[in-house]
């Protein structure tokens, strides 16, 4: 993992829009050789590769109502954490410590949470819809912090029991067995969202994006179809929120609130929104950058991301895979 | 039961200051959000840069507090306009992610320079003797501080009204709010407009936040936590509605007062609860006009 996924090559020259040959292009790949690659070649740094992938996946599934049905949130962390939460409650309280069975709870949990909560507040826009995306983030946080009992409060939830993953590979102290773990999960969801993004759902949800009057008027189901992917979305994220917990052994309330969601949407922008890949750019860039230099400037790092999100906004807006289309373009027509 | 109504009144005074706060600082982002549709996450930056100004210009400088109070207000009001003219402007006819997303960029660089200069710590809140101690009203004692600043809050909400209601800035702002074209094609200077209205109530958001000071603890990560509120306020209220944000600001100092009075161990649980829901029976807020 030292170069970046470079942009899928067509899907990327209209972002986000629908490309009707759906088979796999070879630059789709490089990111799985370069995760394969990253194995073997930094094995101090699968503990922060684990990570990385994790929220590859959680900025996937934020990619996939942003970027495609074009539902601006502030609470994606909702899910996030109640997956997150959900896994850790087995895993510590409960004695379910299957891996597997811990991630289909989050992820059953989450999805539900997102149909409940999609159904509501997906009949209103703007201001509206944010604060209560907020809102619902919101909730949930003062559930997990009041509720100190179960969810461990402000301390968090240490002890959380992990059992082997189908019962043959411990999770060990260098984060091999959380590294691939966390790259087989992101494998298969990747492959599910690629597919749903291909699909004529997916080129529905791009046509909701773009004009949801239209879409109206030939006769999608506009609500539904935004509830659906709302609700996908959310049981992608909520997986994201148990890895974190599994690959830890920990959730603590960081996981919740308007801080998660926002970073969230810093790494996407940063990768590039609607592109599918920009997931993988953004949280591969940033996390890499916060490990560095997170630690050791705090102020500055803070400073940092807010104005690297006012430029990308300002003179980016399809973050760094923008910028590598462009460059791309350039070199295109200056061949030509 | 008189100790019951002792608390009941003392929970109705404390929440009239804190709802008359809140809509102080947020009244500009719902006149914001009707005037421009502009998402201004980062209000709450306006607040926090008035809240500092006070608390700084109180602990370093000899200045009196009521001018330390005018110069929060002019100085937020000054610094916007810069603002305004040099990036949101350039946003007004972006997408609403755009705008949401340079704000909260806005945010994290905010927060990153209060820390540097003033420090992870809640600014202290030094105020001359005159205000402190408490007031008697009605055979009851109130702090002097908090009825000072009911009054204030109140004569600055009365201008304001009258303002909007009475002058003929007011008239072309509400023309501005319910058609722009229109308003623009009758000869309005819209764009001059904006600046005007954007600076007012930035100011104002920089005088609720120095006012504030003493009940909402100013401190770098301010605008991250108190975003919500004035979330609420806007989306409860009705964007580009002066008495519904009133309302609404009201109605959160009058529970989130008596929440952490009766029921602490709850938090602001049933403040959200309560948003969702009342935006479930009326998505435009209470005043919010169908478009």
């Amino acid at each position: 993992m030292s170069a970046l996924p470079p942009a899928a090559a067509a899907g990327a020259a209209h972002a986000g829009g629908y490309v009707a040959d759906p088979r796999v292009r070879w630059q789709e790949w490089l990111p799985w050789l370069l995760a394969a690659a990253a194995f073997f070649a930094a094995p101090d740094y699968l503990s922060l590769g684990a990570r990385i992938l994790i929220f590859i996946l959680f900025a996937l599934s934020l990619d996939l109502i942003l970027g495609y049905a074009g539902i601006i949130t502030l609470g994606h962390s909702a899910f996030f954490g109640v997956g997150a939460y959900v896994a850790g409650i087995l895993g510590a309280k409960l004695g379910v410590t299957d891996p597997l069975v811990q991630l289909a709870a989050a992820a059953a949990a989450a999805g539900v949470l997102g149909v409940l909560t999609g159904a509501i507040i997906l009949r209103t826009t703007g201001l509206t819809l944010l604060m209560l995306t907020l809102a619902i983030t919101l909730v949930f946080l003062e559930i997990a912090n009041k509720a100190t009992s179960i969810t461990g409060g402000a301390d968090g939830l240490a002890g959380v029991v992990v059992a082997p993953v189908l019962g043959l590979f411990r999770f060990d102290l260098y984060g091999k067995t959380a590294y691939l773990y966390a790259l087989a999960v992101l494998f298969v969801c990747w492959w599910l969202v690629r597919r749903l993004i291909y699909s004529p759902f997916g080129a529905s949800l791009t046509g909701i994006r773009e004009n949801a009057v239209r879409m109206h008027a030939i006769g999608a189901p506009v609500y539904f179809r935004m509830v659906a992917v709302y609700a996908i979305s959310a049981t992608i994220a909520g997986i994201a929120g148990a890895l974190l917990t599994q690959t830890h052994q920990f959730v603590g309330l960081n996981v919740l609130g308007l801080e998660p969601s926002g970073e969230l949407l810093i790494m996407l922008i940063l990768g590039g929104v609607g592109r599918l890949y920009g997931a993988f750019v953004g949280p591969f860039v940033y996390l890499i950058a916060q490990d560095y230099l997170a630690k050791q400037f705090p102020e500055y790092w803070y400073f940092g991301i807010g104005l690297i999100l006012v430029l990308v906004v300002l003179f980016a807006r399809g973050g760094i895979l923008g910028i590598v289309d462009a460059a791309r373009a350039r070199l295109r027509r200056r061949s030509a | 039961m008189e100790a019951f109504l002792s608390s009941l009144v003392s929970v109705a005074f404390h929440g009239l200051a804190y709802g008359m706060i809140l809509y102080v600082i947020s009244v500009g982002l719902a006149v914001t959000m009707g005037l421009m549709g502009f998402a201004n996450l980062a209000h709450g930056v306006f607040a926090m840069a008035g809240g500092y100004i006070l608390t700084s210009s109180l602990q370093h400088t000899s200045i009196p507090f009521p001018a330390a109070l005018v110069l929060a207000f002019v100085a937020v009001a000054a610094g916007s306009v810069v603002l305004e003219r040099l990036l949101y402007a350039r946003l007004y006819s972006a997408g609403e992610l755009e705008q949401v997303l340079f704000t909260i960029g806005l945010i994290f660089m905010a927060v990153a320079v209060a820390r540097l200069i003033f420090g992870t710590l809640q600014a202290p809140v030094i105020l001359p003797d005159y205000i402190k101690g408490q007031y008697a009203l009605f055979g009851r004692e109130f702090p002097t501080y908090r009825v000072f600043l009911i009054a204030v809050s109140g004569v600055m909400i009365a201008a304001l009204w009258f303002g909007v209601e009475r002058t003929r800035w007011g008239a072309m702002v509400r023309a501005a709010v319910d058609n722009r074209a229109m308003a623009q094609s009758v000869g309005i200077n819209t764009r001059r407009l904006f600046t005007l209205t954007f600076a007012l109530g930035s100011g104002l958001a920089g005088l609720g936040g120095a006012l504030g000071a003493e009940i909402v603890a100013i401190q770098p990560t301010y605008p991250l936590e108190q975003l919500v509120f004035y979330l609420i306020v806007v989306a409860v209220g009705g964007q580009g509605s002066l008495r519904g944000p009133l309302v609404a600001a009201l109605l959160i100092g009058f529970s989130d007062t008596a929440l952490k009075y009766w029921l602490p161990q709850f938090g602001a649980f049933f403040i959200y609860v309560a948003t969702i829901a009342l935006l479930l029976w009326r998505p435009m807020g209470l005043f919010g006009r169908r478009v």
